[in-house]
């Protein structure tokens, strides 16, 4: 594909990602974070997203797994994916994570276990998307282009 | 214009948003370190938690000393964080002779209007709601400023629109012989009349974020 193309799906892509609630607005920050002396603050800020996240998801599962189920440290864990989540602009991530907090604070079980599904539902389609949205860029660098801003 | 970059200490246990806060304010041209815990930032300011040293810094020999010697601008740090939360660091700080002067700025999260003036009133100079934004660090270039030593011969009597009552200035000697924040001895007035005076008019004026009030 030549670049102008590449260039064109990789702004279609963006724009759907924003559009469908994927990404909010704080990715856009996090974008015109980058440039020139740091042209790959965004991958790594989303790596650390994927590395925290799947920690996260996996603590929650073995805490909700318990015999006894400590519903503090569940919401504790919830919590921290809130906070990364915004800090990313991983919208629909962020979103799952107000009800499970309330059905930590009811400590109900169930309602745990279906929001912890979601939640991970969530993140494997964003975690996807943003993969994507990085192998278009990284083929319009290789193609010799620039990758186009996205406001 | 021969004035050293402002030094920022961050403080929060998330990675991903210490990540994020330095790289804000490096484009915002300002050194930072960015610690994980309410502890370490304490051992950066040369502030043990159990032994505060109750000798100002040029006085003692000590070689813990060296690090009052680094000059910190502001303190910005997340609300909720296991151990020490950012409010404890922030009354430790406040309590101490030799740092209640660096202007401290609250994170949180959550919007909880309770948290905010506990943490105002406890002398944090600004609250900004997460995720921070080049907006917000742009809005405290100003506190920053207040530490940067101007005149350090300069009398303390500093009178600005916001401190027109000229109260009794206390004798600062100690201060005057800490790390260069001569200029914001004035700071530490407008606390005290305040804590004397109840709320001024000046504090029930939300200072928090516009990012809350959206």
């Amino acid at each position: 594909m030549e670049v102008g193309q590449l260039q064109r799906s990789f702004v279609e892509y963006m724009a759907s990602l924003f559009r469908e609630g994927f990404l909010d607005a704080q990715f856009s920050q996090l974008q015109q974070l980058q440039d020139d002396s740091n042209p790959d603050f965004v991958v790594e800020v989303v790596s650390l997203f994927f590395e925290d996240s799947e920690r996260l998801l996996n603590d929650l599962t073995m805490a909700l797994d318990q015999p006894n189920v400590d519903f503090k440290q569940v919401d504790a864990h919830v919590h921290q994916l809130k906070g990364s989540s915004s800090s990313v602009g991983a919208q629909r991530v962020k979103n799952c994570c107000v009800p499970f907090r309330n059905c930590c604070e009811e400590q109900n079980i169930e309602t745990c276990l279906r929001c912890l599904q979601q939640i991970k539902q969530e993140y494997l389609l964003v975690k996807n998307k943003l993969q994507t949205l990085f192998e278009l860029e990284q083929q319009i660098v290789a193609a010799g282009g620039a990758i186009p801003m996205v406001q | 214009m021969g004035m050293s970059e402002f030094h920022v200490l961050a403080v929060d246990d998330s990675l991903i948003d210490r990540k994020l806060i330095e790289r804000l304010f490096k484009i915002s041209s300002c050194q930072v370190t960015s610690v994980d815990s309410g502890s370490k930032a304490l051992e950066f300011l040369g502030l043990q938690e159990h032994n505060q040293n109750p000798n100002p810094p040029c006085v003692s020999p000590n070689a813990k000393q060296n690090l009052q010697q680094v000059e910190v601008n502001l303190i910005i740090t997340d609300y909720c964080m296991p151990g020490m939360t950012g409010y404890d660091l922030l009354k430790k700080i406040k309590e101490s002779p030799s740092l209640k002067n660096i202007p401290v700025v609250i994170m949180s999260s959550v919007n909880v209007p309770s948290r905010i003036s506990r943490c105002l009133e406890e002398g944090a100079e600004d609250f900004i709601l997460k995720p921070v934004r080049l907006a917000d660090v742009n809005k405290l270039k100003p506190h920053m400023m207040k530490t940067k030593c101007k005149s350090f011969h300069k009398p303390q009597k500093i009178v600005t629109k916001e401190n027109q009552e000229s109260q009794e200035i206390e004798p600062k000697t100690e201060q005057i012989l800490q790390q260069s924040q001569g200029n914001n001895n004035n700071n530490n007035y407008k606390r005290k009349s305040m804590d004397q005076q109840g709320l001024s008019p000046e504090r029930t004026r939300p200072r928090y974020n516009y990012n809350m009030i959206l």
